[in-house]
């Protein structure tokens, strides 16, 4: 079986500061890979430097065999990916429903707005209201399903539970679920391994630039002191 | 130790730069005292003049990182001041130039005390429409008469006995008060006042959370650099012995900028640079048909896209630069 | 004779009139300036000369082609909008990194070679463009008469200020202009080519600079140096308004027009200042401008 998403010795700077050393990864059609790591160990940075917001890099990034590091960025999501980033980046001049919108469609297969709003009854309710006004459950929502919109079968998910109480966490599991049974393929960057644990297939754990170990879920349990000692929770 | 061999070649580089400073310096004089020799005086007086006006609009933009459009407002008042108290009420010429530099710094306080409220593009917008309104009153004011100006400003004689109508000796006054302004300007500059502005033009938010009164600094800065500008202002008049509307528009206010930026911005010699380039650039169009603007206009997008460091920036970051220690 | 305020009601009404007129070339002007600055952060200080350039536009397709006034309207901003989209994407682009001063700089340079050339090539003297025919004459309204071309400027520019502000606030485009000024790279990332949106963008804010030289060849002269002084005021316009909302750009400009033709009444001394009078009153109680956000 070959990746689809495949990431071969990359690295990556903020200005001077070297944030990637040789970052390797690869992911399946319709896996979904969470990555684990301690804040600054540059895990925000790899998704960030896959989607072409980061432009200072080097090595190798090829999605279906398109190579992704010679793409302008406004390219790089045409070649079917999309970013669902930390922040969440929903815009306050903008309604939830004009938010929703916003990324234009790359390809076919992606979800209508019924669906959407069937999916995530909450923003039909509030389609008029100004994107920004939403609660960050809500937010989180939007920035999720603006992106299922657009036909994308690579999803990259920057921690998506940050913040937000329990029964949010539960129900973005429960889409992610939604997700993998529709082939979708998901990148999560995640620090909450507990929620992390019902969702993926594989692991990378990051620690300073590299991926320091690769297992796959059902070697969690056994990897528990490993993930305790590097993440320090 | 390991600081000792990291200490030893930045003070000798110090020290370079020191001595070729001392070097530009004596050479600088030297060319101030022997050029009238070879060069058409009344040229060199108005290269003399605007490169103070340039310098002092630096250290505005340069040192304290403000872009102010307004600086002809300054430049054409003081010069409207100094040609009236000269012509109309017969006063001496120091008095007429210092009467200049008051109305600049009055000028200065009040476009300031306005213009720093708002930052950037608008503080430059804000200066602009301020100096706009001083043209609109000069053009009504009945003291500037309108558009013939103020003309057959009279020289007078400096405190007394010395014949300013004489050529050379109106040359060396204003090599005088050049070089006066500039060892003022450079002072200020290396000042620990100097100091805390360029730490406002690096960053403006840490030096509010040191402490310092930003707006104050700021205001001083620009009244600062007014007073300067009208020093070069009224001293411009008694050369040219007349003030017209020309000085108080905005495209002097333009023009200043063009120096600045053409010769670097944030050096000391830059500014000179910058507006001897001009201004025999300009002497060169005035027989020819092309508009001067065309030009100005040209350069100013060329310094823009291509040399922002300017030509004394990007000497001194040339190898030559180096090798002379500039850098 | 009807007096207000100690004026006859004709001479108020006239000046009233030829306050909307200039407020309208404000909101114009302003509006393509805020157009502009929201998403690039550049002040255009070409915005006067691009106003030329569309005066001069109409003048020249007419004198050269014999097109009309109606053609002019169209042609000009598409004129001039392509002129500045050769501009933004071949030099204008490459400032946007830097401190937003040198695009004031270069637009500054820019304004100063236009002028230049045109006042090279058709001296600086204005040339007078006629009104077209169906525009021509007037109406007596009872108190005053109005020049039917005046109450069309004003008409057609209130259309053209509302039609842009709903393109930008209503429509898809406009969701994706205001979400690129607030955050361009995340909008790039969603495959959206923002740097072409930044081209179309300048080439809207120079074709309604064009659109309004159209409209003002038959009010004031055709000349190279039209658009200089009134920049400046635009600018003050700016000011006051605060560029953080299109409407409010287009509210200021009506307001300040008016304000102005008011003091050509009453104290025409100081009809050319009052609105940099106003612009510094503001400043001292309102620093962020009428309609601004920022501080």
């Amino acid at each position: 079986m070959t990746a689809l998403l495949e990431v071969r010795d990359l690295h990556a700077w903020y200005g001077e500061s070297h944030v990637l050393h040789g970052v390797n990864m690869h992911v399946n059609k319709g896996e979904t890979v969470c990555i684990l790591g301690r804040n600054g160990m540059g895990k925000t940075t790899t998704l960030r430097s896959i989607m072409g917001i980061v432009r200072k890099r080097e090595g190798r990034i090829t999605l279906g065999g398109q190579d992704l590091m010679a793409m302008a960025l406004h390219r790089t999501a045409r070649a079917g990916i999309g970013y669902v980033p930390e922040e969440r980046g929903i815009f306050a001049t903008l309604t939830v429903e004009e938010n929703l919108m916003l990324p234009p469609q790359i390809a076919s297969g992606g979800m209508t707005v019924d669906e959407i709003y069937r999916l995530f009854p909450n923003l039909e309710e509030r389609r008029r209201s100004p994107g920004t006004k939403l609660s960050g459950g809500e937010q989180q929502m939007l920035a999720m399903a603006r992106i299922l919109r657009t036909g994308a079968t690579t999803l990259l998910l920057d921690e998506p539970t940050e913040g937000l109480a329990p029964v949010i966490i539960d129900a973005i599991g429960e889409v992610l679920r939604e997700l993998r049974k529709r082939g979708m393929t998901v990148v999560l960057v995640e620090q909450n391994f507990r929620f992390a644990a019902k969702v993926a297939d594989r692991f990378y754990v990051m620690d300073h630039g590299q991926m320091s170990h690769e297992f796959p879920v059902g070697e969690l349990a056994a990897r528990m002191d490993m993930l305790h000692e590097t993440l320090g929770v | 130790m390991a600081n000792n061999t990291q200490a030893a070649p930045a003070a000798s580089a110090e020290a370079q730069r020191s001595r070729s400073g001392v070097i530009l310096v004596v050479i600088g004089l030297a060319l101030l005292i022997l050029a009238p020799f070879f060069l058409y005086p009344v040229f060199l007086m108005k290269l003399l003049c605007f490169g103070l006006f340039a310098a002092a609009f630096n250290l505005l933009l340069g040192y304290t990182g403000l872009l102010s459009f307004g600086h002809a407002a300054f430049f054409g008042g003081a010069a409207y001041f100094t040609a009236h108290a000269a012509k109309v009420w017969g006063w001496s010429p120091e008095l007429a130039i210092l009467l200049g530099v008051a109305g600049a710094v009055v000028l200065g306080l009040i476009m300031g005390a306005i213009a720093i409220r708002r930052q950037g593009i608008y503080f430059a917008m804000i200066t602009l429409a301020l100096s706009q309104m001083f043209f609109f009153f000069c053009l009504q004011a009945p003291f500037t008469h309108g558009e013939d100006g103020i003309q057959s400003v009279p020289r007078g004689s400096l405190f007394g006995f010395i014949n300013l109508n004489d050529t050379m000796n109106m040359y060396f006054f204003v090599a005088a008060v050049f070089a006066l302004g500039l060892f003022c300007i450079w002072r200020i500059v290396n000042s620990p006042f100097g100091m805390i502005l360029k730490a406002i033009r690096e960053n403006e938010q840490r030096a509010i959370s040191l402490g310092y009164s930003v707006a104050n600094y700021k205001l001083a800065a620009f009244v600062m650099s007014a007073a300067f500008t009208g020093l070069a202002g009224g001293v411009k008049a008694l050369v040219m012995q007349f003030a017209t509307l020309t000085d108080v528009q905005w495209q002097m206010s333009g023009e200043v900028i063009l120096m600045t930026l053409l010769g670097g911005i944030g050096t000391m010699a830059g500014p000179i640079v910058g507006a001897g380039v001009i201004i025999a650039l300009q002497n060169f169009l005035a027989t020819s048909n092309i508009p001067v603007t065309v030009i100005t206009g040209l350069v100013f997008m060329i310094c823009v896209l291509l040399f922002r460091r300017g030509l004394v920036g990007e000497l001194a970051d040339s190898k030559l630069g180096r090798m002379i220690g500039l850098r | 004779m009807t007096m207000v305020f100690g004026v006859p009601i004709q001479a108020l009404m006239g000046q009233l009139l030829v306050g909307l007129i200039n407020g309208s070339f404000y909101a114009l002007l302003s509006l393509g300036l805020a157009v502009i600055f929201g998403l690039l952060r550049v002040i255009n200080f070409a915005h006067g000369a691009q106003y030329m350039l569309g005066a001069f536009v109409a003048l020249l397709a007419l004198n050269w082609f014999g097109l009309n006034y109606w053609f002019a309207l169209i042609l000009a901003p598409l004129v001039v909008g392509l002129f500045g989209a050769l501009i933004e994407r071949s030099m204008l682009s490459r400032l946007y990194k830097l401190d937003h001063l040198y695009g004031l700089l270069f637009t500054f340079g820019l304004a100063l070679t236009l002028e230049g050339l045109f006042r090279w090539q058709f001296g600086a003297s204005g040339q007078p463009y006629a009104p077209p025919a169906a525009l021509t004459g007037g109406m007596n309204l009872g108190f005053m008469f109005l020049p039917i071309y005046r109450g069309w400027v004003i008409v057609f520019s209130l259309v053209v200020c509302i039609a842009v502000w709903a393109l930008i606030e209503k429509t898809q485009l406009g969701a994706k202009l205001r979400a690129a000024t607030e955050n361009p790279t995340l909008v790039q990332s969603f495959g959206i080519n923002v740097p072409m949106l930044l081209t179309l963008t300048y080439a809207l804010g120079a074709g309604l600079a064009g659109l309004a030289g159209v409209l003002a060849a038959p009010i004031y002269q055709v000349s190279p140096l039209m658009g200089t002084n009134l920049i400046i005021v635009v600018f003050a316009v700016v000011v006051v308004g605060g560029m953080g909302s299109i409407m409010g750009a287009i509210v200021t400009g009506y307001l300040l027009g008016v304000a102005e033709g008011l003091t050509k009444v009453f104290y025409p001394e100081a009809s050319n200042i009052v609105i940099f009078v106003i612009m510094a009153i503001v400043l001292i109680l309102r620093p962020a401008g009428l309609f601004g956000k920022e501080a």
